[in-house]
């Protein structure tokens, strides 16, 4: 299959309002104002789109839940907070092809009757951010965003709102309460945002890539999206390749596409003639995957099925030098300094994890450890306000359940038992 | 060797070190920060004003390099927000500066990805090169190495974020790099 999302990005101009125009751009806007809103939330519910953000939750639905009793004017969030490790697909939307955000956001505001949508953007991304900023100025310009958009009588506006370094904003109440001006944290569920959200008004938080997707749909309907991919895995995925491979980088594929596809076709395979290890499928926050399920379909449901998660679909190779007590320390390193604070449980939790792994990677463990570690993510999985938690010890369970006996050899050896050759590639303190 | 293990930029940088700002000299928006910030503030309801903080605090951060008590209050009083309601958010993201930082401020991703690609020797080879420890700012006040976690560029691991731009460190050599560093300076800062 042909790149949809990505088609034109190695085009020098592809960001510019007049490629755009040239190549379809806001045709979808023009049709899904000529529908009535409820039928717009209909045709994408019929295409089965899928969250992108992570839970891969239908997003017609999420547009469904959304109080259209309420007095209260609705939102849009884009979530747009990219920070997952291992994930870098966002930005390449929006750096090459801004106006296919702006217009799944306009879509989005038509489709739940809100009029002004927020792009919560990461930090990080200021040279993103001044792209999206010309691109919105254009697009208002031109009467694409702004009052009576296109003579219909509706009202839109985007907003761009940039973040300030924190992991924790892309959940999605977090995200709520950052972009009303309070630190990141997550919010008691239910009420969910589609009810309560932003500023306690209905809001529906969707990620970058997703609403990228629904002019695809609206343009070209449900079923021709549906049929991209396979069965309630419809439409183009972008998949984030990284680690231990020749050519890393962000890959398009409809859903049926294997992991070993992705790591040894696109990716290129394992570099230094290494064999691979271990394979996370889907951002730091799944639990890994090993070499025998590389013909994984790389779909939510192919995934879930071989006991991980797509996520948001960043792939890290590991070769066979990597310590994966190591692994699950730096994991965990992560996941200490990003807990936002809230719960108790993670944010001790956290801390206490990291320091045992600490202990065992420099050789200071002892066998009990072990069984603290597993009694430490237990306690934290499943006890607190968002899923921060669960994603914060899937690295140090995933890794007992795999590689215990990696585990054991640092605590019998008293140190990191990796082959020579990596700690020479390695030569400092740190192993 | 200890327990516990040692948190490199902890004492300095970590969220959860509780530190009071600098006072700092008094602070008020240039003309043309005042008019960017009246600009960002009608983007959200006139009751939520409160929303404009994160885009308040990076103008006083490109205005003065960092944030200080009176440019606390300051912005607190735009917002209608106790200085302490300020100071929360300010104290939660890693963006926001309470102490001076050199002219370029070093980020060296260390998560997972760039980890895998030798991140830890691009700390090294910049610790040698500059005399300093992540945390730190060297004595000419041109350069703050700081360790960051993942900045969501792991294709082109490892990465050093610079200022506000990214910057691939295929290779370890850091000298080059910062003479390059140097010479081309991407974009101004003066976006919010």
């Amino acid at each position: 299959m042909d790149p949809i999302l990505t088609k034109y990005v190695r085009e020098p101009n592809c960001f510019t309002l007049d490629f755009y125009l040239e190549h379809q751009g806001y045709e979808a806007l023009r049709k899904a104002l000529a529908m009535k809103p409820e039928d717009v939330v209909e045709i994408v519910k019929a295409s089965g789109l899928r969250g992108r953000g992570g839970a891969g939750f239908p997003t017609g639905m999420k547009w469904q839940f959304v109080d259209r009793k309420s007095e209260k004017p609705r939102y849009i969030a884009c979530n747009a907070d990219e920070s997952e490790p291992g994930t870098f697909k966002d930005h390449l939307l929006m750096e090459r092809n801004p106006h296919l955000l702006i217009e799944g956001c306009a879509i989005a505001c038509y489709a739940i009757g809100a009029k002004v949508a927020y792009i919560y953007i990461r930090g990080e991304f200021l040279h993103v951010q001044g792209v999206l900023e010309a691109a919105i100025a254009d697009a208002y310009a031109r009467g694409f965003l702004g009052r009576n958009v296109l003579g219909s009588g509706f009202d839109c506006d985007v907003f761009m709102h940039r973040g300030a370094g924190a992991y924790e904003a892309g959940e999605e109440t977090a995200l709520l309460e950052s972009l009303e001006g309070k630190r990141a944290q997550p919010r008691n569920k239910p009420p969910f945002p589609a009810v309560v959200g932003l500023y306690n008004a209905p809001t529906a938080v969707n990620n970058v890539e997703t609403l990228c997707n629904v002019p695809l749909v609206v343009l070209n309907g449900a079923e021709w999206f549906a049929k991209l991919g396979p069965e309630k895995n419809g439409g183009p995925k972008l998949y984030c390749v990284s680690g231990h491979v020749k050519r890393p980088g962000v890959y398009e594929a409809p859903m049926n596409v294997t992991l070993r596809e992705l790591v040894e076709g696109h990716g290129g395979g394992v570099r230094d003639g290494r064999r691979l290890k271990a394979v996370i499928p889907g951002g730091s926050s799944v639990p890994i995957l090993l070499p025998d399920q590389l013909d994984t379909q790389a779909s939510f449901d192919g995934i879930q099925k071989a006991g991980s998660l797509l996520g948001s679909a960043g792939i890290v190779a590991l070769d066979d030098t990597t310590c994966m007590v190591w692994l699950a320390l730096n994991l965990l390193h992560f996941y200490r300094h990003e807990s936002c604070g809230k719960c108790t449980p993670c944010r001790e939790g956290t801390d206490w994890l990291y320091k045992i792994l600490y202990k065992i990677e420099h050789g200071q463990g002892q066998m009990r450890d072990l069984d603290l570690l597993s009694a430490i993510s237990a306690n934290i999985a499943g006890k607190t306000l968002c899923a921060f938690g669960d994603a914060a010890v899937t690295p140090v369970v995933t890794t007992l359940q795999h590689f215990r006996h990696e585990y054991e050899s640092h605590i019998t050896e008293g140190r990191c038992t990796l082959p020579a050759d990596w700690r020479a590639r390695h030569p400092v303190g740190a192993h | 060797m200890t327990f516990h293990p040692p948190m490199a930029y902890g004492a300095t940088f970590h969220k959860s070190s509780r530190q009071l700002e600098d006072e700092g000299p008094p602070f008020v928006y240039t003309a043309e920060h005042r008019a960017r910030f009246d600009e960002i503030v009608k983007r959200y309801p006139s009751d939520r004003r409160r929303s404009a903080v994160l885009p308040a605090l990076y103008l006083v951060q490109y205005q003065q390099g960092y944030i200080t008590a009176n440019a606390i209050r300051y912005v607190a009083g735009l917002l209608e927000m106790t200085p302490a309601d300020v100071e929360d958010v300010v104290s939660f993201y890693t963006m926001f500066y309470t102490r001076p930082v050199g002219k370029f401020v070093l980020q060296v991703c260390r998560t997972l990805s760039c980890a895998l690609n030798g991140a830890e020797r691009v700390t090294e080879a910049l610790q040698e090169k500059l005399g300093i420890h992540p945390g730190e700012t060297d004595a000419t006040k041109t350069f703050t190495l700081l360790e960051v976690e993942c900045l969501g560029a792991c294709d082109r691991a490892p990465v050093v974020m610079v200022n506000d731009a990214w910057h691939e460190w295929r290779s370890v050599d850091a000298i080059t790099s910062l003479n390059r560093i140097r010479q081309d300076r991407r974009g101004g800062s003066d976006s919010y």
